[in-house]
Parts: structure tokens; C-alpha cells; sequence
């Protein structure tokens, strides 16, 4: 019997994945939630991972017309071992469904429907509607990288633009446009000279006068005028800087325990992420200061621990020196966070909101400050207090309390704003 | 010289051709299954995971439950909770088997016997399939549908193409006539005549609708209700009667119709399916190794996986969940040949139609033309019911406690038999709903009629969201009155605004 054997082994495994799409497009508002809890719960490191998610079973059930409790239900049931007929069996308390005789083979009492969230959906849930501010704005307005795109056509321009195709186009438009008339005048002429026949007569003399003279001036039409000419046109487009670079500032002074560290980490691990998905290319700079501030890798930056006093205006400095040495506005999109318990030298704080209104501010898309303290404002907080109103669109600064505020704070600052 | 086919572990495409053909030559010569042509397909344990979510359709249309379903698959397989099927089979012709790549190779043969050979000969042979499912056409049945409903995401909207569908499966289960034999699908035809149905319909429901007043005589005849007689195939009775659905809409309904056919026989036969291929795959697993065309390991690892095949955890037991339907029908088919072949007294009493006929032609005879209720009606001897140890219980509300009714014993294996057989009746398991009446010239609204069997009620909140779906298609409001005998026990209703229901004590509003 003919038969045939087909190896799909390397054929695509996402049949499915237009449903799963579907699938996740509808519960949409059950797995941000659980997006949100899963952001707050995860340990620093271990941001770019799936996620379980669970649903509750009752809202995603197909509804079905079927029976429920009650009357005479009957069953037959394997593996007797101790009934005869007539015995009488208590009804098993408490769970329904299960037990004595109820036992049904859908349900084993799951109210929630798990399943797993790969990276990429988990990722795309995260930083849904969240953008980076500004980026259009600066991008049109400030960037100083364009690519040259074709724009229609011009009247004028150099010879090396001229455009041969448009360019004839047009002078055979205009040809036609003005030897139309001349054209049939010359046609009646010929067909009146051609019903005069041979004989050679006054009417004759003065047509083949006409014929000549509307034929000299059909002549005179040029075949190319100079209106005729088109040149390509060429616009500036301004195209986007792919690249970023963020700043990561943080205190490292006494007053910051590793809690207040840990969470400013936290914060600072989704920025990362965050910028990562939007630029082609990003870059970290790590800023810790003291009373004097130090460019240090990632794991000095989290993990080493020093003491001293706080100067905040000691890693603004460094970081307005870092930007003019080694990138510049024009080819990188510039992002600080800034995270501090608010402690610093009293005269120092006004130096700072000083630096980052006339240095700071016009150089940065966006400079977020997050104050992670359990009281009320601390010293750097009012100092910066005035700056959001003066740069409502690249200032922000938000009060972080404990773990749970991280995402929720982050998802604030960085809301796509209606426009 | 050895004949073996093949020997270790590892299977080769090599095996499996020589598998094919070594099962199929005793298959057809020595037991005369008649089957389709096989197309085996080798898959990975991801496209098995597809295949499942799409309850084994080669292709089909997109919807957010197959995503659910595919979720909830890989959930529970990455975490170990089930595995994953050796094998999903398709009632198509040719027939598709898709074997998973992970199946060492005994389990190949094992899949192949199952499947190529047990599946496939009962869709070809089994009364039912051959009357409701066209394994020819199946397939472009499928993609004319895909294609269909791709169409209209793309002119009326994904959301709104969910929606409907949304509605059309949770009427899915009365999308069938159950006493009447459905024309079989046949894909070309029905692309051809699409565009023709969707204007005639149109036409058909326009004049049922029609609102310029009639003739007195014909009034005098239109008070007769509608329809004439309650219609139990509910989806069809709104793909002609809904009053307002768009062509395409009623193509949709009928779409997933249609599908639901292609579905009912298997529902109603998966004992004796499982049971007819679990019943082969063991012969002709044995006739290899009597040949000498596999070795003693692999009869050995075949019986191990064969074993777990037919476990049936007693009803106490932590893993019950059920009567396993390959138990169940693995042990009625070996039954009838050990009926057949040496009769006891007892059987030549009971079964006297069969007991000491010859074994093959009897089960052949059994497999064609029955399904599972007939089936156990007809062959569950007393012998099974012991074997498998059978009692009945009754849950009676209005009683204070469960009671057994029968036991494997003199007076209950009849009673046994036919609770068993109801047990597997669709018919009975299914709440009885038809359609009862549909105001033709008042609001327009339809009443459903459920007829309670043994004071079994319906289950409140799912039929109330059942009921949504209904009004999402008929766009009136919708009544279901659910009749305890003479009596009328609560009526469910569904408008525009809300679903409540009118209980004997009072009403509870959603």
C-alpha cells in the first residue's frame, strides 16, 4: 500500500503563535498586573526573564450549557472493593466534585489558569506605553545628523541635478501643447490643395504660401525650452540619533545602607533595559560620588562601600565633563538618573540645582532624580524643587519609598504623554 | 539470518518504512483491516504542542482559545505535569499520523500499529465516520475555512470576528443534528456555492421577517408557532433564522457547524476507538515478535508502555479521573475474542449471538456498527464487570445519603451494563436543549426549552454566560426555560441589559 513518510521536524514550530498573540492581546489587563507585581518582586539581576502568569479560571472559561448539582445523578465507578448493593455512602464533605463518586475528569479545583510569559512578551508588557521623553522633539529640532532624501523637482537648480526623463517630458507636453492648432491648420491646407488637383491657380499660390508659412512656424517651436528643465530636489531629513548614553549617579556615602542601594539599582536596571529596547546602541556610565566623585564600573558602583561625607554637586561636575570630552549632543541621546536618600552638604545643594538648570538641563533629554527615603523631603528634594516647573519636559523627580514604588515610579516618569 | 527490523533504541526512517510495511502485510492479510493510504509525519515536541492546541486539525482558523490551549499545553508539559501524546491522528485521507521525534523506537512501532493501522481503519470502517465525515475532504474543508475567516478579519475586524466565533463555540456542542444524517462536506461546492447561499439566505430571512401585513387567510395560518417543531440543532436554526446576521455571519456560524459534525463522531466513539486501536496495536505487536521481526527487549518495553496504556486507577485512587476509555474498550474487544474463541457457560447463556462464532468477524462486525452506548449495550459481559471490579452509585439531593445500586454481581451487571452505556451516551450527557418558540410577530424573541432528566438541573452561571453568546447571535432577547417534568423550574433570560433568572423562589438578578 502506498504510503509516505514527511520529516516537519524543520518546519516551523509557531503554528500557534498568531493564537498565543491573540490569546494575550485579550488579557491584556490580567497580565500587565502581573507584569507589575512580577517587576517588583524580581531580584535585580534577573529583569530579562519570562514570567509565570496566572488567571484567574473564571474569567477566561468558554461557557458552556451543561448540567450542575443536583437530582439524581448516577455513576459507575471502577475498583470496588467493599460495597454490595443497598450500601449507603456519606456524602464527602466540604470539597465539591471530588471524592465519592462526583469525581469529574475537568477541574481539579484550579481557579487559576499558569502559563508562562517568554522574555520578549514579558519585556513588551513592561515598558508598554511608556516612552522616552522628548525623543521626537530633539530629534527634529536639535540633531545635527540628516541624510539626504529625494523630494520632487525644481524649476532651477545645478546641471548635475537635471532630470532627463521629466525634463523631455515637459517639452513634448509643450509641443504638443502649442503645434496643436498649427498642426490641423496644416492638415485643412493640404486637403484643399489636394481637391484644387493639378490646375495651377490663384487659390493655389496663395494656399502653398500659407502651407509655407504655417510650417516655418511649426519650425520655430523649440524642441527644449528652458522652462522645460527639472531638477531633482533634495530635502535634509534629520534622522535619529541611534545611539544613548545614560548616567548613573549615585550617593555613596555613609547615610546610603545597601537597601536604599539595592533599590536605586533596581531603578536603574529598568532605565537600562528600557533604553536598550528603543537605541540600537547604549551606553552606561556609572557615577558614584562621596564628597568627591569617581567613574567606576558596574560592580564598584553597586557593591564597594566607602564612607564619608556628601557633595552632590561633585558627580554633577563630572558628569558635565564626561558629556563635553566624550559625547557629544549631536550624535548621542543623553539620559541621567540620579538617585540619592536627599542627604548633602547644605551649602552644597544650591551649587547643584544651580548646574543642572544652566549645564545639565539643555544637555540631557531626560534627567530623572528619584529620592528613596521613608520621611519627608530631604535637603536635595528642595533644592531641586523649583527645576520641574522651569523643565517640565526633561526634569523629573519622584519619591520612592520601598521595593513596590520602583515600577509604578519608573512607569510614571516615563508615561507617554497625550498630545 | 535475522529478520529483525531494527534493534536498540534509536529509531530510522529506515525502521520506520520496514514497521509500515511488516504491520501493514499482517495488518490487511492476516486480520483485513481495511485503511486508508498513511501519511506518517515526523514532529518535534513544540509542533506536537501546536498540533495539540489545535485539537489535531492539520490547519485551522486563528482564535484566542487555541492560544489558551496551547499556553495551558505548554505549562504543564515544561513543568512535567502530563506528557505529551505519542501520536495524534487525523481522520483525513490520506491519513495523517504525527509521530513524535522524542519516541524511542518501539514506541514508533507501537505508535505505527495504534494509529496508521487501528485508528485508521476504524475511521475508514466505523458506521458513524462514514456517514458524518467526508476524510477526503476534510482538509480544504478546513483551509476554505481558514481562508474564509482571514477574509473577513481583515474586511470586519479581528475583534468583531472574535466575538461572533466567541459565541458560535459556546453553542458548538447543538450545532449538530443528533437523529438526522448530515450531507457530508465537500469543500469545492461549497466555496462555489457560497456567494449564491449568502444572497439566497438573505433573501429566505428577509421573508420570514417580513413585516407588509398578510392576507387574512394567511394570517389565519400563521398562528401556528415557530417553528412547527422544537429544533434541537441550535446553531443551524440561527445560521437560517437569526434575524439580523450578515451574510458573512451566517457563514461563520455555519463554518464552525460544520466543524462541530466533523467532531461528534469522534465524541461518540472514544471507547471503542481507543479501545479497537489499543486492541490491534497489541495483537499485531505480538504477531512481530512470533515472526522474529523484533527482539524479546522490545516486546518487553512494548508490554511496559502497553501497561500504562490501560491502567485504570480504581475510583479512590489519587489518579482517578474517570473510566479510561482504553481500558474500557481494550478489555470489551480481547473480551469478545475470548468470547469467541473459549465460551464459558456462562457466556454461551449470556451471549449466545456470538459465543464460539469466529473471533475476526465479530469484532469486525462490532467495530462497523455500533458506537460506544450500542457497543456496551451489546458486548460488556458480566466477565469485564468483574475484571474491572463496576458498581453504581446514585446521588440523590433528596436523599441523605449516596447509595450503590448495583455491584458485579447476579442482579447488577444488566443494571451495570445500561448505567454504563448511559454513562457513554451523548445524547444523555448533553442537557437536552431545543429550540421552542421564536415570537415571529412580537418582540422577536427566542425561547429555548430544556428538559431536566432526573431533576438535573443546569448549571446557573455558565448558562447564564452561555446565554449572552446566544443573544450575541439571535440580537433578541433570549429565554431558556428549564422544564422539571410538568413543571416549569426556572426560566433564564437574557436582553440587551441584563441576564437574570426567575427561580420557584423568586427571581436572582446578575
Amino acid at each position: 500500500m502506498a504510503f509516505l513518510i514527511i520529516d516537519r521536524r524543520q518546519q516551523g514550530k509557531q503554528k500557534s503563535a498568531v493564537n498565543r498573540q491573540r490569546f494575550l492581546k485579550r488579557f491584556k489587563k490580567h497580565i500587565k498586573e502581573a507584569v507589575t507585581d512580577a517587576v517588583n518582586k524580581r531580584s535585580i539581576t534577573d529583569m530579562e526573564r519570562g514570567e509565570e502568569i496566572s488567571i484567574p479560571k473564571k474569567d477566561i472559561s468558554e461557557p458552556i450549557f451543561h448540567h450542575g448539582k443536583g437530582g439524581k445523578q448516577r455513576r459507575v465507578l471502577p475498583g470496588n472493593k467493599e460495597f454490595i448493593r443497598g450500601d449507603r455512602i456519606d456524602r464527602p464533605q466540604g470539597g465539591s466534585g471530588g471524592g465519592g463518586g462526583e469525581a469529574s475528569n475537568q477541574g481539579e479545583g484550579m481557579d487559576e489558569f499558569v502559563f508562562e510569559l517568554n522574555q520578549q512578551e514579558f519585556l513588551d508588557f513592561m515598558f508598554e506605553d511608556l516612552e522616552l521623553p522628548n525623543m521626537v522633539r530633539k530629534q527634529l529640532k536639535d540633531s545635527d545628523s540628516y541624510k539626504l532624501v529625494k523630494g520632487g523637482y525644481l524649476k532651477e537648480g545645478i546641471p548635475a541635478r537635471l532630470n532627463v526623463v521629466q525634463s523631455l517630458r515637459g517639452a513634448k507636453a509643450r509641443r504638443i501643447a502649442l503645434g496643436g492648432s498649427i498642426k490641423r491648420e496644416i492638415r485643412a491646407l493640404k486637403e484643399e490643395l489636394e481637391a484644387l488637383g493639378e490646375m495651377a491657380s490663384e487659390r493655389r499660390r496663395e494656399l502653398e504660401y500659407q502651407l509655407e508659412r504655417a510650417r516655418r512656424r511649426l519650425n520655430q517651436i523649440p524642441f527644449l525650452d528652458d522652462f522645460d528643465l527639472r531638477y531633482n530636489n533634495m530635502i535634509q531629513q534629520p534622522t535619529p540619533t541611534t545611539s544613548a548614553v545614560m548616567f548613573c549617579l549615585m550617593d555613596v556615602s555613609g547615610s546610603m545602607t545597601q537597601d536604599i542601594k539595592d533599590l536605586a539599582k533596581r531603578f536603574f536596571v529598568l532605565l537600562h533595559l528600557f533604553l536598550k529596547r528603543h537605541y540600537k546602541k547604549t551606553e552606561v556610565v556609572f557615577i558614584r560620588h562621596h564628597t568627591k566623585a569617581d567613574e567606576v564600573d558596574e560592580e564598584e558602583f553597586f557593591y564597594s562601600r566607602e564612607t564619608g561625607g556628601t557633595v552632590v554637586s561633585s558627580a554633577l561636575d563630572l558628569m558635565k565633563t564626561i558629556v563635553q570630552e566624550r559625547y557629544p549632543t549631536d550624535s548621542w541621546n543623553i539620559y541621567a538618573a540620579q538617585a540619592s536618600d536627599g542627604e548633602n552638604w547644605a551649602d552644597d545643594s544650591p551649587k547643584c540645582s544651580e548646574l543642572l538648570v544652566k549645564s545639565l538641563l539643555p544637555l540631557v533629554q531626560y534627567y530623572a532624580y528619584v529620592e528613596i527615603s521613608s520621611g519627608k523631603e530631604q535637603e536635595l528634594w528642595r533644592a531641586y524643587d523649583g527645576i520641574t516647573d522651569q523643565f517640565p519636559d526633561s526634569f523629573a523627580m519622584r519619591n520612592v519609598k520601598e521595593p513596590a514604588d520602583i515600577f509604578p515610579v519608573f512607569r510614571d516618569l516615563f508615561v507617554r504623554k497625550p498630545t | 539470518m535475522s529478520k529483525l527490523i531494527a534493534e536498540g533504541s534509536e529509531w530510522t526512517f529506515q525502521a520506520l518504512e520496514d514497521f509500515e510495511r511488516e504491520i501493514g502485510r499482517i495488518a490487511s492479510e492476516k486480520y483485513r483491516l481495511d485503511t486508508y493510504a498513511n501519511q506518517i509525519e515526523i514532529i518535534s515536541s513544540d509542533q506536537m504542542m501546536d498540533a495539540y492546541s489545535s485539537t489535531g486539525m492539520p490547519i485551522g482558523y486563528h482564535h484566542w482559545s487555541y492560544g489558551k490551549q496551547f499556553l495551558s499545553t505548554e505549562q504543564r508539559y515544561r513543568k512535567g505535569q502530563i506528557g505529551l501524546a505519542y501520536e495524534l491522528v487525523i481522520n483525513s485521507d490520506p491519513c495523517i499520523s504525527y509521530l513524535m521525534e522524542e519516541n524511542s523506537m518501539t514506541l514508533q512501532a507501537l505508535v505505527i500499529a495504534h494509529a496508521c493501522f487501528g485508528h485508521n481503519s476504524f475511521f475508514k470502517s466505523n458506521y458513524l465516520f462514514r456517514e458524518w465525515t467526508d476524510a477526503s475532504a476534510i482538509v480544504n474543508y478546513l483551509l476554505f475555512a481558514r481562508n474564509f475567516i482571514a477574509e473577513c478579519e481583515e474586511r470586519h475586524g479581528v475583534d468583531t470576528v472574535e466575538a461572533l466565533l466567541d459565541s458560535c463555540h459556546a453553542l458548538m456542542n447543538l450545532g449538530v443534528d443528533r437523529f438526522r444524517r448530515p450531507r457530508p462536506i465537500s469543500p469545492e461546492e461549497e466555496k462555489e456555492r457560497q456567494k449564491e447561499r449568502e444572497d439566497y439566505l438573505q433573501r429566505q430571512v428577509n421573508d420570514l421577517w417580513r413585516t407588509i401585513p398578510k392576507t387574512e387567510r394567511e394570517q389565519d395560518e400563521g398562528h401556528s408557532r415557530f417553528p412547527p417543531e422544537p429544533q434541537e440543532n441550535l446553531l443551524y436554526f440561527v445560521e437560517k433564522n437569526a434575524p439580523l446576521l450578515e451574510p458573512w455571519e451566517r457563514e461563520i456560524v455555519r463554518i464552525v457547524r460544520k466543524i462541530a459534525v466533523y467532531y461528534y463522531p469522534q465524541r461518540q466513539t472514544k471507547v471503542m476507538n481507543e479501545g479497537w486501536a489499543t486492541f490491534w496495536h497489541y495483537n499485531l505487536m505480538n504477531d512481530l515478535y512470533d515472526e522474529g521481526l523484533i527482539t524479546e527487549g522490545t516486546i518487553l518495553e512494548f508490554l511496559q508502555s502497553h501497561t500504562n496504556v490501560v491502567y485504570q486507577p480504581e475510583y479512590d485512587s489519587p489518579y482517578y479521573s474517570g473510566i479510561n476509555p482504553y481500558t474500557l474498550g481494550f478489555a470489551v474487544f480481547s473480551d469478545i475474542r475470548r468470547v469467541c474463541e473459549n465460551p464459558t457457560e456462562e457466556d454461551k447463556r449470556l451471549c449466545p449471538e456470538y459465543a464460539g462464532a469466529d473471533w475476526l468477524d465479530t469484532v469486525h462486525h462490532a467495530m462497523a456498527n455500533y458506537k460506544d452506548e450500542s457497543f456496551i449495550l451489546q458486548y460488556l459481559t458480566p466477565q469485564v464487570i468483574r475484571d474491572l471490579k463496576l458498581f453504581a452509585i446514585m446521588d440523590d439531593d433528596a436523599d441523605s445519603a449516596i447509595s450503590v445500586t448495583a455491584i458485579h454481581d447476579d442482579y447488577g451487571y444488566r443494571k451495570l451494563r445500561e448505567e454504563l452505556a448511559d454513562q457513554h451516551n451523548l445524547s444523555k450527557q448533553e442537557a437536552d436543549i431545543q429550540v421552542w418558540e421564536v415570537a415571529l410577530r412580537g418582540d422577536r424573541s427566542m425561547t429555548l426549552r430544556h428538559n431536566q432528566r432526573d431533576r438535573i438541573p443546569l448549571d446557573d452561571d455558565d448558562t447564564k454566560e452561555t446565554l449572552k453568546h446566544l443573544h450575541h447571535l439571535w440580537r433578541f432577547d433570549v429565554h431558556l426555560e428549564s422544564q422539571r417534568g410538568e413543571n416549569l423550574h426556572r426560566v433564564y433570560h437574557c436582553t440587551d441589559e441584563k441576564v437574570w433568572i426567575d427561580a420557584e423562589s423568586g427571581s436572582e438578578t446578575d
